[in-house]
């Protein structure tokens, strides 16, 4: 079992320093979710209430587009330079190789996004008691986002025009953690019930995306690359 | 079959240890999918394939470990450097007592000593496929699967690679190997596609 453990490791190392050296891409996505949700208080004006009443949303949606964005690069070079075909040779599990890939693809884009959301939360007039929920909700969150998104990521390779088809079949998945996420958020806020509720329901969410998403879309990997 | 279109049929093979077998025929005939179908990464519509006596499909990681597949794609990364690509190559195919030459010396063997540290996208074609070819040396598996494996190579490293895949077969491997280009190797078998393929419209 350590070979199996040092080969997701050394997935993940690999995965992290490509990432790295191609730092552009990490980038647009948090990018776009620092503009997306400065826009709002732009378009909405500087009333603290009606801010705090979009606040949740505006953050989750934003978030939402951003991981969206970011699914494109989780299997795209690999499959264009062919070391996914090799991946798929390998004497593991592909599953497991596929889920270290999510994994490092979270750490540098769902977890900076998560981080970062307090400083944007307070742009959008949301209370401080609301920020350790809209904190605690995004790293229970993202990686759903991110581990559902990699099953139409791996589906649509090779087929043109993928990055919307992504869009397009992912999006109408992630309405359940959206709506969890903000109610979270708009709860602690002070406008509905605990938020407890919905961040317990956000962990299930993401203990199923863990068990199934992984082997999904190893298994979408093998359609896409016979 | 590829798409609705059966490529061949009747088609039957084997190797032996310390084989070579030399796959030909002319371009679009299916070569490229017979070696993909052989070494796993596609399923043919009929038939079987067997390794040790047993089905691919049944053994699924166990037959993959036994194979090194090198294809038309170099599967190495532009980001990360030469010596980087092979590293964690080894790291994530190989299980223990498989473990072949180091990254560094399966460099030297194909020449890219010197390249060790430069991003793999500033390598040259030839490069790129010597640095590919160098997988099978950190590899060690008994199969090795090589689709077109001479191309963009110069006389001196087609020399080189033949001598590799003799080397290979001396210690009992196993090479299944596509390509146009004549090359010199020993006691290598042809192996005529054409023979097995449908009349074509």
């Amino acid at each position: 079992m350590a070979g199996l453990l040092g080969a997701m490791r050394a997935v993940f190392v690999r995965e992290l320093l490509v990432f790295w050296r191609r730092s552009t891409e990490v980038m647009t996505a948090l990018v776009f979710f620092v503009i997306v949700t400065t826009l709002f208080p732009l378009a909405i004006g500087p009333e603290r209430r009606e801010l705090m009443l979009v606040a949740p949303g505006v953050l989750w949606v934003a978030a939402l587009l951003a991981t969206t964005l970011s699914l494109n690069h989780l299997f795209a070079s690999d499959y264009q330079d062919g070391s996914l075909e090799q991946m798929l040779m390998s004497p593991y599990p592909l599953s497991a190789m596929v889920f270290s890939k999510i994994a490092a693809h979270w750490v540098l884009t769902g977890l900076p996004l998560a981080l970062l959301s307090p400083l944007l939360a307070i742009q959008l007039a949301l209370p401080m008691k609301a920020i350790g929920t809209l904190v605690g909700s995004l790293l229970l969150g993202t990686p759903t986002l991110t581990l559902i998104g990699a099953v139409p990521a791996a589906l649509t390779l090779g087929v043109r025009g993928g990055g919307v088809l992504v869009s397009l079949l992912v999006l109408p998945l992630y309405t359940p953690v959206l709506i969890f996420g903000a109610e979270a958020v708009a709860a602690s806020a002070g406008q509905g019930f605990a938020s407890v509720a919905h961040l317990s329901l956000l962990g299930a969410f993401l203990a199923l995306a863990l068990s199934f998403a992984p082997w999904a879309s190893s298994a979408a990997l093998r359609v896409s690359l016979d | 079959m590829r798409g609705d279109r059966t490529l061949f049929a009747g088609l039957s093979l084997d190797l032996a240890p310390g084989e070579a077998l030399h796959v030909r025929g002319p371009n679009g005939l299916g070569k490229t999918t017979l070696l993909r179908a052989l070494c796993g990464l596609s399923r043919p519509m009929r038939g079987e394939i067997r390794w040790r006596g047993q089905k691919v499909s049944d053994l699924g990681e166990e037959f993959t470990a036994e194979v090194a597949y090198v294809g038309h794609l170099n599967g190495i990364q532009g980001d990360l450097t030469a010596s980087e690509n092979l590293r964690l190559t080894s790291q994530i195919f190989t299980r223990r007592k498989q473990q072949g030459v180091s990254a560094g010396e399966a460099l030297e063997r194909v020449g890219l000593r010197a390249q060790a540290d430069r991003p793999a996208r500033h390598l040259s074609q030839g490069q790129k496929r010597r640095l590919a070819l160098a997988r099978l040396l950190v590899l060690r598996r008994p199969l090795w699967v090589l689709d077109e494996p001479f191309t963009a190579l110069d006389m001196a490293s087609v020399a080189s690679l033949s001598c590799l895949i003799g080397e290979h077969m001396a210690t009992g491997g196993l090479a299944l190997i596509v390509s146009h280009q004549a090359f010199d190797l020993p006691g290598i078998r042809d192996f005529e596609l054409a023979h097995y393929c449908k009349a074509r419209k």
